[in-house]
């Protein structure tokens, strides 16, 4: 039913995990099945230097979280909040149509992680 | 370790219905006729499957293209047919999604349906089926066992229930017939589903067991096959091999039912013993000898079932991920199990092939499985992951 390369992302997961000290932290739910995705950034110079993520959810959801740390790291914070759920798909070489809700989950989680950052950097005096 | 959506054929099946699919039936001695020998194959078969169910008489035996057209037949024959005297029907919450469907389509039509719902076992709440009964009651119609949970039902009590009520009694029998004994006569139940698929037998049979005396109106209108009951040419080699399949259940179920039961119960607590936060859904003793559903908190079951697929496991899940509505298996929820609990559910299906080599495999692997997706879910606490 998956790509080798989804399989490849299910079995041997990217970034899992928390950053202590993120500088942004975003969390989705899915609302089609009712999965959970938390995505932690780490921001430098306005790149993202970091980028890690836990995730309650099918395989699907577990391989674009983890392809979509790898697309977001080194990326600038205006490119990263460019990453798509079709370009995630994409890079795991296509996800099955009745799947691709879950490949939202892990580009809003990114982009959640990213406008928390920014409220934080607002809120600094 | 997943026999639940259907079983292989046992070659002795397909040995027997081999010759059938020829034009001239095989045996070239047999003094029969083309059309007798089919005829007595068929008879055969209706033996068979009357045998196994404990039936009276084998004519009480209609062949069907499997369950779901089993019980379709004998609920809409049974609600078309009793129009005059009432427009209720009794199920149940967990039932098969065939019977469910075709309760809601004819709730479409005017009937009323009552969902019994069931305790956090699984087991239908008699109290509740009792006070459900009235003067419009037409059929009750109750699985024997749940192919996915496992819990069998109260069967003799609901069948006294519905003769003392004179209401007409179903029972989708897909999950239990060839596992567990069925006696229709001392059970009191007047119409009973079988599939064949379900007992190493060919897809696309099944019988339906209507009572002598039971009247119901055909759903197939037709040349009149099946004493007018289910129209259309018979599947000759799909009835002899649902005769076959139903004759070898029979006589191998006491010592296969003992072996797959040790099989079944050192799986449960084996994983219960092993892995923190599982548990088993479903009835503990009230139960089919081949089904284990068990659940792990904080992940979900299609990582579950890829995870170990990855090492040749196969099972099934009723999370809402691998269904096709995105919606967790209405079964779980009518146990009662929050949406993230369902969602942590795997079902085991053993069967004939199953070994005690096979369980070991199964716990030694499992733990890791869910301890690695463990580590990736955002909802399991610190302290389960040191
Ligand atoms: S997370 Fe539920 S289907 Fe993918």
């Amino acid at each position: 039913m998956y790509s080798e390369k989804v399989m490849d992302h299910f079995s041997k997961p990217r970034n899992v995990g928390e950053i202590k000290d993120a500088d942004g932290v975003g969390t989705v739910g899915n609302p089609v099945c009712g999965d959970l995705m938390t995505m932690y950034i780490k921001v430098k110079d306005n790149k993202l230097v970091d980028v890690k993520f836990k995730t309650f959810g099918c395989g699907a959801a577990i391989a674009t979280s983890s392809m979509t740390t790898e697309l977001a790291i080194g990326k600038t914070i205006e490119e990263a909040l460019k990453i798509s759920r079709a370009e995630v798909a994409e890079n795991l070489g296509g996800l099955p149509p009745i799947k691709m809700h879950c490949s939202n989950l892990a580009a809003d989680a990114l982009h959640e992680a990213i406008k928390d950052y920014q409220k934080k950097q607002k809120a600094k005096p | 370790m997943d026999n639940g959506a259907g079983m292989p054929l046992d070659s002795r099946v397909f040995e027997a219905m081999k010759q059938y699919f020829m034009d001239d039936y095989g045996n070239p001695s047999s003094s029969h006729s083309f059309g007798n020998a089919a005829k007595s194959a068929i008879e055969t078969a209706r033996e068979k499957v009357a045998q196994l169910i404990s039936a009276e008489k084998p004519q009480e035996i209609i062949f069907t293209s499997g369950g779901t057209e089993s019980n379709n037949l004998a609920i809409k024959g049974v609600a078309y047919r009793n129009r005059a005297k009432g427009n209720h029907i009794i199920t149940t919450a967990i039932e098969h999604m065939s019977v469910i469907n075709i309760c809601k389509y004819l709730q479409k039509e005017g009937f009323e349906v009552t969902y019994v719902p069931v305790d956090k076992q699984g087991v239908v709440d008699l109290k509740k089926l009792k006070a459900a009964i009235n003067e419009k009651t037409i059929l009750i119609s109750v699985m024997y066992a749940n192919g996915e949970i496992g819990t069998i039902q109260p069967i003799n009590e609901i069948g006294q229930l519905a003769k003392e009520n004179n209401v007409l009694f179903h029972v989708d029998a897909v999950a239990a017939a060839g596992k567990v004994p069925i006696n229709v006569q001392e059970q009191n139940i007047d119409l009973l589903s079988v599939s064949s698929n379900d007992m190493y037998g060919p897809k696309g049979v099944g019988a339906l067991y209507i009572k002598k005396g039971t009247k119901i109106v055909p759903i197939i209108q037709g040349g009149g096959q099946e004493s007018g009951l289910r129209s259309g040419t018979e599947n000759i080699p799909g009835i002899v091999g649902m005769g076959k399949a139903a004759e070898l259940a029979q006589s191998e179920m006491e010592s296969e039912s003992k072996r797959l039961i040790g099989l079944r119960d050192n799986l449960i607590k084996g994983v219960l013993d092993k892995i923190p936060y599982s548990f088993l859904n479903g009835h503990p003793t009230a139960r089919l000898p081949n089904n284990a559903n068990l659940r792990f908190s904080y992940i979900e079951g299609e990582s579950l079932i890829l995870g170990l697929d990855m090492y040749g496991i196969q099972v099934s899940s009723g999370s809402a991920c691998t269904s096709k509505t995105l919606q967790p298996s209405h079964v779980l929820m009518a146990i009662g199990l929050p949406h993230e609990q369902a969602h942590g559910s795997l079902v085991f299906t053993l069967g004939k092939q199953t070994t005690q080599e096979d369980v070991d495999y199964v716990l030694e692997l499992l733990p890791d499985v869910v301890k690695r997706l463990r580590a990736l879910s955002p909802l399991t606490p610190k302290e389960l992951l040191r």
